[in-house]
This record gives C-alpha cells, structure tokens and sequence, in this order.
C-alpha cells in the first residue's frame, strides 16, 4: 500500500550543518538538511533568486545561504531572508525513529 | 472476545492485574492504582532482574562511589508484602497467550490475567561491529552492568566507552573517579547534541578533558578487538584505542519483542492510545516500552504522566495522557546542564546568548513572538527551572526582555531594568573590563581624552579588547559620555560579534584557540553557529594558525571549496586539472579529451591562466572524471578555492630569442612548491622572463619579471573589477632567492590579510613599505617566514580529488535517494 510518506534513509547520512539531495525523476531535486542541532528539513533544491542548488549552500541557524549570490534562506519556510523577496516550496519532512520521511504529495509535486 | 473464567484463589473475587516489568514504570503505575483503590486488583509483577524496585536513574552514583545499592532501592519487601503484590523476580515473561490471556515465565509458570500491563522499558542498542559480543564489552542499563563495571574498574587499566550522549558521560565519569583510564568515543561532532547545542557541547568536552578523559568526537567504531576479552578498540580511522572494558552506550530501544510476538500494534513502541491501553483492550502498557502519539519517551517526568493516565483508566475514572514540554536538567560529572523545548532556531526565532567565557557559563534563550520556546543552560543552571515556567506558561516576556538572559532576580529586581541608567548608575571605580581591569572611571577619562569609537578606547586603555563580553558596556559609555557623537567602529566581521577581523585573528593566536565553536564561545559570538560570512572565515584563521593539527570543517566551506570544482548557473560543475607553469603533454591531452566525450561535457574552454576548463559535469560524475584524470597523472588545479591558482608563464630562455632566464622552468618550481596552499583569497602568480612581459606578471599577486642580472618580483597585482597594476617589491640575483621571497610574502599576506582580502586591497591597507619593512631588512624574519610557509606546505600538498576517487566523504556526491513516480502523474 502506498503512504503519505516516502523514506529516504538515515538522519545521520545527512552531515550536520550539511545536506543531501533526493534525486526525482522529471523534477527539482530535493534538498534535505540536517542543522547544527540536528534537526531536519526539506525544501525545493531550487533558490528563488536564479535557481542556485541551495543543498550546496553553507547551513547556518535555521537557514541555508544559496551558493550562487548569498541569499539566506529560512529551512522552515523557504522564505527569502533579510532584504531579498523569494520562496521556495517547502517539503513537509519528519524524522521517526532515526529514518527521514518527505511527504509523498510535495514529492510528486516536484515532478510534475 | 469471550475467554474462559480465570481460576483465582479462593475467596478472591477481585481481577488479576499483572504487571510485566519490576522497573521503575511499572512499579510507580501500580503505586498510583494503589493511591486509587488499594482494593481494586490482585497485582502480580514479574521482574527480570532478581532485584526490588530501584531507581535505575540513580545507577550513575552507584558506579561513581557516592550511594550503595540500598539507597537507591525506590520500593523494598515490605512495599511488597503489606501491599499484598507478589513479585516474581528474576524470572522474565517470555511469551503471552492473549487468546488465553496468560503468560509464561521462564521458569515455566503460566499465570492468567484480567488486564495486563506491559512495562518492559527499553533495551540498550548495540552497535553491530565486530567484537560486539567479547567478554568484557557491556552496556549500562541495570545492576549487573555496574557490578561489571566495578570489577573492572578494581582491576585497573583502560576503558573505552561508545556514546556521548548523557549515559554515556556518565558511565566514563564513574570509571575515571574509580580509577580507570577513560577515552570517550562519540560519533556526532559535539557531546549530548540532542540535549545541548554546539556551544554547550564544547564547554562540555573542554571541562570533561580537563577532568583527564580522552574525548574523541566524530569518533566511528570500526571493530572491537581481542582474542578471548576485549583489547582494544578500532576506529574507522585508523586509531586504535587500548581497551580492558568498552561500555556501549549508544543508545536505548523500546523493548518490545515480547509485546510483537504476542501480536500486539507495534510501531517504534507499543502502540498505545491516550489511557495506555493496547490494540487489545485487555493488554495496557506504559513507560519507555510504549509509543504514544508517534511519540517514544525517555525521561522520567512524561513517564509519570503516563502511569496517572493508566491508573486513572484502571480506576474508571479515565482522563486521558496529554504529552507535555519536558526540560532536562542534569548534572553531568559534576557539571550543570540544562536545556529545554525547542533550541534548534527556525523561523522568527531569535537567539539571545549570554557567554562568560572566564567562568565557562553559557546561556542561550530562544524566543519566538515575545516567548521563550528554548533555553540551553551551561554551567549556571539556577534559572533554568524559571525559564521552563515561563516556557510552559507561554508568558510574553516583551517587558522584560533586555534583562531576561540575566535570569529572574535581575529581571523582575526593581521592575523593569533600564541597562542605560543602570551603566550610568555604577560608580567611577566600578570594573568594567574583568580581563583587563579597566573601571568605568579609566574608559570615560579615556572618552574624554578623545577616544571617540570602539576601537579607540580598545587600543587606548585596552577595555574590551580580550574577550569582548563587556563591549555593550563600553558602547554605554560612549553614548553616555559623547552623546550623538560616537564613531562607529572599525567593520565588525559580521553580525555575529562585535570584533573585526584582526582581533578576532590575534585572539585566536594569543588565546590558543583550536576550534570554530571554542571562538565562538571565547568571543562571546552572539549567534549559535555563526553565518555564512563568518564561519569560512574562522576556518581559514584557524587553519592557517595550526598546520596540521587543526581539522577543516567541510560545511564551514563554501561549495566549490567542498567539491572541489566551480559551480555553475545551471548547478552543474567545471573541472580544472593543474597544469604546471601552463605546460601539458600528449597523455594529459588525451585523458583531457577522453573526460570530454565520456561525461559528454558540453564545452572545453582554454582559461587566462593557462589551463583547460571541462564545463557541464554533473556533481555525481565529479569523482568518476578525476578517477580518469587521475590516472593520467593530473592533480586538482584548485581553480575554485581561496588558494593558489596559477603560476602563469612564458616559453623564457629555453625558446624564445628575448628570454633572458628560464620563466617556464621557474615557474614550474614556484608552482610545485605552493600548489594546495589555502589562502585568505584567490592567489595567481606569473612569470614573464623577459622586460616584454608575456605572462603578464604585472598585474598578479606575486609576478616575476626575469631581466638579465636577476629577478624582478613585483607583488599586489589584479585584473578583475578594478585593475591593479604591482608595486615593485624588491629585485634579487638567484632563482632560489626568488623562491625565498615568493613564500615569504604568501605566508606574510596568509597571517595577515583579512579573509577575502586580496593581495591588492592589503597592500593599499597596510603600505608597500610595511610589506617591505617584514619581507627585506631582516633576513631571519623573512626566513622564518618561508619556514612556516613550507611547514604549512607540508600538511597540504595532497590532492583532493584522490582522496574523493578513494570514496573520501562519498556523501557530497551521491544522492541520498531517487524516486521515480510511476502512472500517478495525471
């Protein structure tokens, strides 16, 4: 039977202040991070400024900076921080029992 | 269901209650139905441990020396006895019948029951390495373990233990104060990351080491070793680590075998609902065992939540187990630490951090909406248990916020604290600089004598100049003293300190510090970890600061540091191979070639500084193509990193009909001896050998310019926005002088550019002269100078892309997964 939730493997594979893509067949990538204290989140591997791959920025807080021109942008809300104006679709992620878990609808989304 | 009546004895007309587990739930479940109606059930409880009911909490003193088994006994014979409970210890339950509603016990008893109630607890993980099952590795979960533990611990020697998490520091303090020598091994970067945030985890390793123990952190077991007993223990590094005990502590699991085998909904726990009661209404089950909500428990405070839930039901007075925040306050070896609700930040979430780097206290609030959602607590705990009830109550705390992080008696002391008049209030002979001494009285006549900024009073009368907690204070007293005419300060490195870059980096030096979160800690950092700007610029300080000992962290670096290649606007990489002094060869351009149609790159481009640029490989090809260019001898070009680039050059003497030296031969060796050397930014050399300057070596940051009676070395040059042409920095005879010179200067600009400083910018900052003044009248300074270079060298000339081809850090590449969505698209 087919879940609300896929699973991608283990928290710990993420590096911490780090990320990990899912790779989705006709889509974006998902970015999946791990911040300094451990917790995780998933966003659209896609900056709302020029489509830098954010799984490349450096995570710092509960933002990552996007690698191309430095936008901060919020893990939990994909908002564009600061000055900059931008939002990148959030993945619903959840960590249960050590496994990482992406909403199946937001997954497809990405692929659509 | 019907069952069959169960016989009981006779007389006894009450429902049978048996309780699996003689632990710390399962016992305090029964003393709240006690509380309820003491003659509601018969209880029998079953208990693996041929024990009474003890606070498995209080294991820790066991093990360290300061309680005996009876002090921690919760319920002796007599709770038993006058109860009418008849415990069976010892003796496990090793299967239920649910249809027949027994169980059996291994000794072979079979007992039926009205209700069960499961309280199994949980089960220490263990790691699945080699060695796991030797003679002398344990766990630490019950009595036995301790007595294990002491028993080696009277037999002297080392021991190892596995996880850094709360049990784990605990078991390594015991050891150590018994006498044993301990090393910590803990995987993740920092100890206890699930309760204490980076900074509090750094504090926490510091005070532990200076306790005598080893700790290891990013330590990942690779076997435990030994041929009848454990020996040692091997990590995935390489390290071997003597052992004559290794104590797992890693971790616990619901344990929920029993519970599975009997068919019972079973998640990461036994799948319970609000009152504690199982898929099967007869079955309950509570404590670490259960999963409630998703949700699996380990601290005692919800467990008592629960076993009133679960009497409350039994009693029919059903209320329902509502999860509630939990703060942890714990002391740790001797150390108070506290943390609660949610630290991880977020959004809308700010930080107010308070470190006293003298006193090793550390204090960290999160607030979200004018609410405390957080609070990490390191060293000073005292207010821990206020910040939770204002946590818990969801209290604006707008009114009294500016004090808040000093804790309840000055925040709610005199109503609300203006900081402003309080500075104004202290007396002139009032300290306000600890690390220097300085009083209020010496910074305001230092104002007054015309230190208008921050940085003058710093460099005058030194306040606020070491570790920089009291800059806020000083700030005051500008503002108070001047009014609107304070200057602002030199930049600040960023928004995370109030220090520039030059203290930061003289602190780093003077104090000795290793470690991105310890500058953060000692520096009063007001961030957790720091930003984008701010981190790659420590880990350039310090590891330019400790060649060879300082570990680089990779997310403290920007992408094309990390992968080791240029990203580019679609997010695919280009890929640069070194090519010394610019000069190749049929095999290079073949493997260049054969990269180019396998990977099938869209565009080979010759770049300015004498290389080929591969464009459009994907991050996943990365170690693939260097696996190929590897193999045809060619080393990363480091095309992408705040490092040396290129040593540009002309054919020179060997060819050309002008050429007064050998440039290319020069430049080959110049390039040899700095390649992989990380600097505060991009570094290009060049090298013409004659006047006509070919290699254009005027406008890079080291040039050499060969003439007939030497070398010319020009410094400070750049293309790019602003075009900078050298200044002349001296003229030598030899090539070996030149090379003197050259790694000279570069580590002159490492330890002294600011980070994403280039050569240029510096050299306008500081003057050609000083530059001149380090480099030329003091021969033993200059050559100290190309010592450290060369030391520093020696640790960095590896090539990175070997070390990915040999699967180092595989995770930067591969996805973590790939889904494929299947006939769901329309």
């Amino acid at each position: 039977m087919i879940g609300e939730w896929l699973d991608i493997g283990w928290a710990d594979e993420i590096p911490v202040r780090g990320s990990r893509t899912v790779r989705v067949e006709g889509g974006d990538d998902i970015a999946v991070f791990r911040t300094g204290e451990g917790k995780v989140f998933a966003l659209l591997d896609r900056c709302p400024h020029k489509h830098g791959r954010l799984s490349q920025g450096i995570v710092h807080g509960g933002a990552v900076a996007c690698p191309l021109h430095n936008w901060r942008i919020s893990l939990s809300t994909g908002e564009a921080l600061g000055e900059d104006k931008g939002c990148t679709p959030v993945v619903p992620v959840k960590v249960s029992g050590g496994r990482v878990l992406i909403c199946r609808a937001s997954t497809l989304k990405a692929a659509a | 269901m019907k069952h069959e009546p169960i016989p009981r004895p006779a007389g006894d007309t009450r429902d049978h209650l048996i309780v699996i587990g003689n632990g710390m739930a399962g016992c305090r479940a029964v003393e709240e139905l006690l509380a309820r109606d003491p003659a509601r059930y018969r209880v029998t409880i079953f208990g693996a441990e041929p024990l009474v009911n003890y606070n498995r909490i209080m294991l820790s003193p066991v093990l360290a020396g300061e309680k005996t088994f009876d002090e921690i006994v919760i319920n002796g014979r007599d709770w038993y006895d006058g109860n009418g409970i008849t415990l069976v210890s010892g003796d496990p339950i090793i299967a239920i019948d649910r249809d027949a509603r027994t169980v059996t016990a291994r000794s072979g008893i079979v007992m039926g029951y009205d209700r069960l109630l499961i309280a199994t607890g949980s089960d220490p993980f263990i790691i699945p390495v080699p060695g796991k099952d030797l003679p002398g590795v344990i766990s630490f979960r019950d009595m036995k373990d301790v007595e294990h533990m002491l028993a080696a611990a009277n037999r002297g020697g080392s021991a190892v233990v596995i996880g850094g998490g709360l049990l784990g520091l605990e078991a390594a303090h015991g050891l150590s104060l018994r006498g044993m020598k301990v090393t910590v091994l803990h995987i993740m970067p920092t100890l206890m990351e699930r309760q204490l945030d980076e900074a509090a985890g750094w504090l926490l390793k510091t005070a532990l080491e200076a306790r005598g123990q080893t700790i290891l952190t990013g330590a990942d077991t690779a076997a435990i070793v030994g041929e009848h007993h454990v020996e040692a223990v091997h990590l995935k590094d390489g390290t071997v680590i003597p052992a004559d005990l290794v104590v797992m502590a890693v971790g616990i699991r619901p344990s929920v075998a029993l519970a599975r085998e009997a068919g019972l909904d079973v998640g990461r726990g036994i799948r319970v609902d609000d009152h504690m009661v199982t898929s099967d209404p007869a079955v309950l089950a509570v404590g670490e065992c259960v999963e409630h909500d998703g949700q699996v428990y380990g601290l005692v405070a919800p467990l008592w939540d629960m076993c009133r839930a679960l009497a409350d039901g039994l009693t029919d007075a059903p209320s329902g187990y509502r999860p509630a925040a939990t703060s942890t306050k714990l002391k740790v070896a001797g150390l108070d630490v506290f943390s609660a609700g949610d630290f991880s930040g977020g959004d809308g979430a700010e930080d107010i951090v308070l470190r006293d780097a003298s006193r090793g206290i550390y204090k960290r609030l999160v607030v979200k909406d004018d609410r405390i959602v957080g609070a990490v607590l390191y060293g000073d705990t005292a207010d821990g248990g206020w910040y939770f009830d204002l946590l818990r109550r969801g209290d604006s705390v707008a009114a009294i916020r500016d004090a808040l992080i000093f804790g309840q008696a000055f925040a709610s002391g005199g109503g609300v604290a203006d900081p402003k008049a309080a500075v104004a209030a202290l007396s002139d002979t009032a300290e306000i600089c600890g690390c220097n001494g300085v009083t209020k009285g010496q910074i305001v006549s230092c104002i007054a004598k015309g230190a208008h900024s921050l940085d003058t009073v710093r460099a005058t009368c030194k306040a606020s100049a070491s570790c920089g907690s009291c800059t806020g204070l000083v700030e005051t007293l500008l503002a108070l003293t001047l009014g609107d005419e304070v200057e602002a300060g030199p930049k600040t490195m960023c928004k995370c300190t109030s220090f520039g870059h030059d203290d930061v980096r003289r602190e780093i030096v003077a104090q000795g510090m290793r470690s991105i979160p310890e500058v953060m800690q000692r520096l009063h950092w007001s961030t957790p970890d720091g930003c984008s700007s701010c981190r790659p610029a420590l880990n350039y300080y310090l590891l330019c600061a400790l060649p060879g000992e300082y570990v680089d962290d990779q997310q403290s670096r920007f992408v094309n540091e990390r992968l080791h290649a240029n990203i580019q606007k679609d997010g695919t990489y280009s890929v640069v191979p070194r090519m010394w002094g610019g000069l190749t060869s049929p095999k290079e351009l073949r493997a260049i070639a054969d990269v180019v149609e396998k990977f099938d790159a869209p565009m080979v481009k010759v770049t300015g500084g004498q290389r080929l640029d591969i464009f459009g490989i994907r991050k996943e090809d990365l170690p693939a193509v260097w696996a190929d260019l590897n193999a045809a001898g060619m080393v990363s070009g480091h095309a992408y990193g705040k490092s040396l680039r290129t040593v540009k050059t002309c054919v020179g003497s060997e060819w050309c009909r002008f050429g007064t030296q050998d440039s290319t031969g020069l430049g080959v060796r110049i390039e040899r001896a700095t390649w992989g050397s990380w600097m505060p930014h991009k570094f290009k050399i060049a090298v013409s050998g004659c006047p006509r300057n070919c290699a254009e070596a005027t406008i890079k940051d080291f040039g050499i310019v060969c003439v007939d009676s030497g070398y010319e070395l020009h410094v400070g040059g750049n293309g790019g926005i602003k075009v900078r042409v050298t200044d002349l920095l001296c003229k030598v005879a030899t090539e070996a002088e030149a090379m003197e010179m050259c790694a000279a200067f570069i580590q002159l600009y490492r330890e002294e550019a600011r980070y994403l400083e280039r050569t240029a910018p510096w050299i306008e900052r500081v003057g050609l002269a000083y530059v001149q003044s380090r480099l030329l009248p003091d021969v033993q300074a200059r050559a100290d100078l190309a010592a450290r270079f060369v030391y520093s060298q020696s640790f960095s000339q590896d090539d990175p892309w070997a070390a990915r081809v040999a699967g180092a850090e595989r995770e930067h590449h591969a996805p973590m997964a790939r889904f494929q969505p299947v006939g769901e698209m329309a």
